[in-house]
């Protein structure tokens, strides 16, 4: 079943768009034929019972699911007009305009600088690399924290400030885009309010899709959000109806908690 | 341990009760297990197990005390024959028809040769494969038959790359009886086993860490080089060193393509006939003269110097590497 939703975006480009996507595995279909829009600087939030297909939708918009084996994506999603599954789209360059921030804070094992800096240096960049590497910290609002002792491992911070880390390494790329998968889920709750913060912040200039299973979270900093169950995109619409006054029983099932 | 002698059998990993080396987590388990209950009393039937587990950790003590034994047996005995050979006279004198004036210097120089060229020629080569393997080709059916066949030639018996290195490098090739023919030989030989060396240190490099690292934009080459490579490299490294460690110890590949049992020089370039230690040891022991014998005890004693010698090296590096994390 394709729907496309028709969502009020206050006028705004969808920054991405997925039509008609499916993703499965080994024959086994995880995403049916899901078309969303994701308007620009915006939260959205996808959410829905463990293997309802929201990691896997979410690994459709930057290509990971490329790297994994077996997995095979149909359908189109559409970044500035171009669809990134056309066979001369590089998956590295897209990567680079769609930044992903992933469940487990996954710091190289370097440096806080060499993390920040891989980035830039791996996309050639040639600007002032230290200046790139400091104002992604303080946009991951970070910097305060490890200004002094940047040539550290990144092996020595605590959890919430490696996913912050992991946030700062992805902003120095200089994405449109950031896609968060779960990423406050295996911090405690302090470390977990400090990263919804900041996604909070960062709005202003990137769009954010953040896939959690979190429906607090989801309430407190997303302006849409989509429900997936099954692999389907049951419904799609602003939070706060989605919480409130969903058109869906399924929906309604879901986040009145009585399962998931 | 909790608990009075009476109430609490002395369990496996109690004080003074003997661990078993190299399998330190089998007697922590079952020692925290025995902490924890301590207070509780125990059965008939968790006495007997403890019996049981008793009698294993003994056995598996005897096991590794049988094989302490034998290696001590042997040492003691090469270091009685031949350590009083072992004079500087011994390493720079070539082989000769009188023992007094025989020494190692032809093969031990021969060895060295092959090591350096071995490890030359098969760690490169063995880490693009295993990069190749592990990070590029498509896991159909003929990557996994590649990597069956890599598992089962780091099984094939020696003296068959020996045949191989006869008939390649020394005919086909006509590089000759020379000490390239034999590093290309030994090459073959042990990248099989450096290739699965490094498979299992590239595997090991966290999941997350690629991810992270392609999801920055990074091509797989970038990911490969500053990701996967540096954090790969002391399993990669170990295990080369163990492998040219194991191909130091080879004779029957290089009797097979020709390698010289008594010269009177020295390799000075690739093309050079040569001999090597293990060649040299096998010819003294076989002669019938015991002074020859004894040479032949001290020949073995710095082959074995020069082979765990690189095992510690093996060792430090993967420690050192542990200690970095």
């Amino acid at each position: 079943m394709a729907t496309v939703y028709d969502i009020d975006s206050g006028g705004r480009e969808p920054a991405l768009e997925a039509r008609n996507l499916s993703v499965a595995y080994g024959g086994r279909e995880v995403v049916r034929a899901v078309s969303l829009a994701i308007p620009a600087n915006s939260v959205v939030a996808l959410v829905g019972p463990s293997g309802c297909g929201k990691t896997s939708l979410l690994r459709c918009f930057n290509r990971m699911n490329d790297l994994t084996p077996g997995a095979r994506v149909t359908g189109e999603v559409l970044f500035h007009g171009q669809d990134l599954y056309h066979p001369a789209v590089d998956p590295a360059r897209v990567r680079q305009r769609i930044g992903m921030v992933f469940q487990t804070p996954n710091p190289f094992p370097k440096s806080i600088f060499d993390n920040v800096a891989f980035g830039p240096r791996v996309n050639g960049f040639e600007g002032d690399l230290n200046r790139r590497v400091e104002e992604s910290l303080k946009r991951a609002a970070l910097w305060d924290e490890v200004s002094d002792r940047l040539a550290e491992p990144a092996g020595k911070l605590s959890a919430g400030q490696k996913q912050r880390l992991c946030i700062a390494r992805a902003l120095a790329v200089g994405p449109e885009i950031l896609l968060m998968d779960e990423p406050a889920s295996e911090l405690d709750p302090r470390a977990s309010q400090r990263i919804e913060e900041l996604i909070y912040a960062l709005k202003r200039d990137y769009t954010i899709v953040i896939v959690t299973h979190n429906l607090q979270q989801a309430a407190r900093i997303s302006e849409y959000t989509a429900f997936l169950q099954g692999g389907e995109l049951v419904e799609y619409g602003p939070t706060d109806v989605i919480f409130t006054k969903p058109r869906e029983e399924r929906t309604e099932t879901y986040v009145t908690g009585r399962f998931g | 341990m909790r608990g009075g002698r009476g109430v609490t059998p002395v369990g496996p990993g109690g004080p003074g009760s003997p661990t078993v080396p190299g399998d330190p987590g089998a007697p922590r388990r079952s020692g925290g297990a025995g902490d924890g209950l301590g207070g509780l009393g125990w059965g008939g039937r968790s006495r007997r197990r403890l019996a049981k587990g008793r009698a294993f950790e003994v056995a598996a003590l005897l096991a590794t005390l049988l094989g302490v034994a034998a290696l001590a047996a042997l040492l003691g005995d090469l270091l009685l024959d031949g350590v009083r050979h072992l004079s500087s006279h011994f390493f720079t004198s070539f082989a000769s028809r009188f023992p007094e004036r025989a020494g190692i210097r032809a093969p031990l120089v021969g060895t060295l040769w092959l090591m350096g060229l071995t490890a030359m020629l098969a760690i490169p080569v063995s880490v693009g494969a295993a990069v190749f393997l592990e990070e590029y080709a498509p896991s159909g059916w003929f990557a996994r038959a590649i990597r069956t066949n890599i598992a089962t030639l780091a099984g094939v018996p020696s003296i068959v790359y020996g045949i191989l290195g006869l008939a390649l490098f020394v005919r086909a090739l006509g590089l000759g009886r020379s000490v390239i023919s034999g590093a290309l030989t030994l090459s073959i030989l042990v990248m099989p086993i450096i290739i699965l060396a490094a498979q299992e240190a590239i595997r090991a490099v966290p999941r997350g860490v690629r991810e992270a690292a392609y999801a920055l934009g990074a091509t797989r080459w970038q990911v490969v080089w500053h990701q996967v490579l540096p954090l790969a490299f002391p399993g990669i490294l170990s295990g080369a060193i163990l492998a040219v460690s194991r191909a130091v110890g080879e004779t029957a590949p290089l009797i097979m393509i020709g390698a010289m049992s008594f010269i009177a020089f020295t390799p000075g370039s690739l093309g050079d006939p040569f001999t090597a230690l293990p060649i040299q040891i096998f010819h003294w022991a076989s002669r019938p003269q015991e002074e020859f014998q004894a040479l032949a005890a001290a020949a073995i004693l710095v082959l074995l110097a020069l082979v765990l010698g690189m095992n510690g090296l093996a060792a430090i590096v993967r420690h050192r590497a542990r200690q970095g994390e």
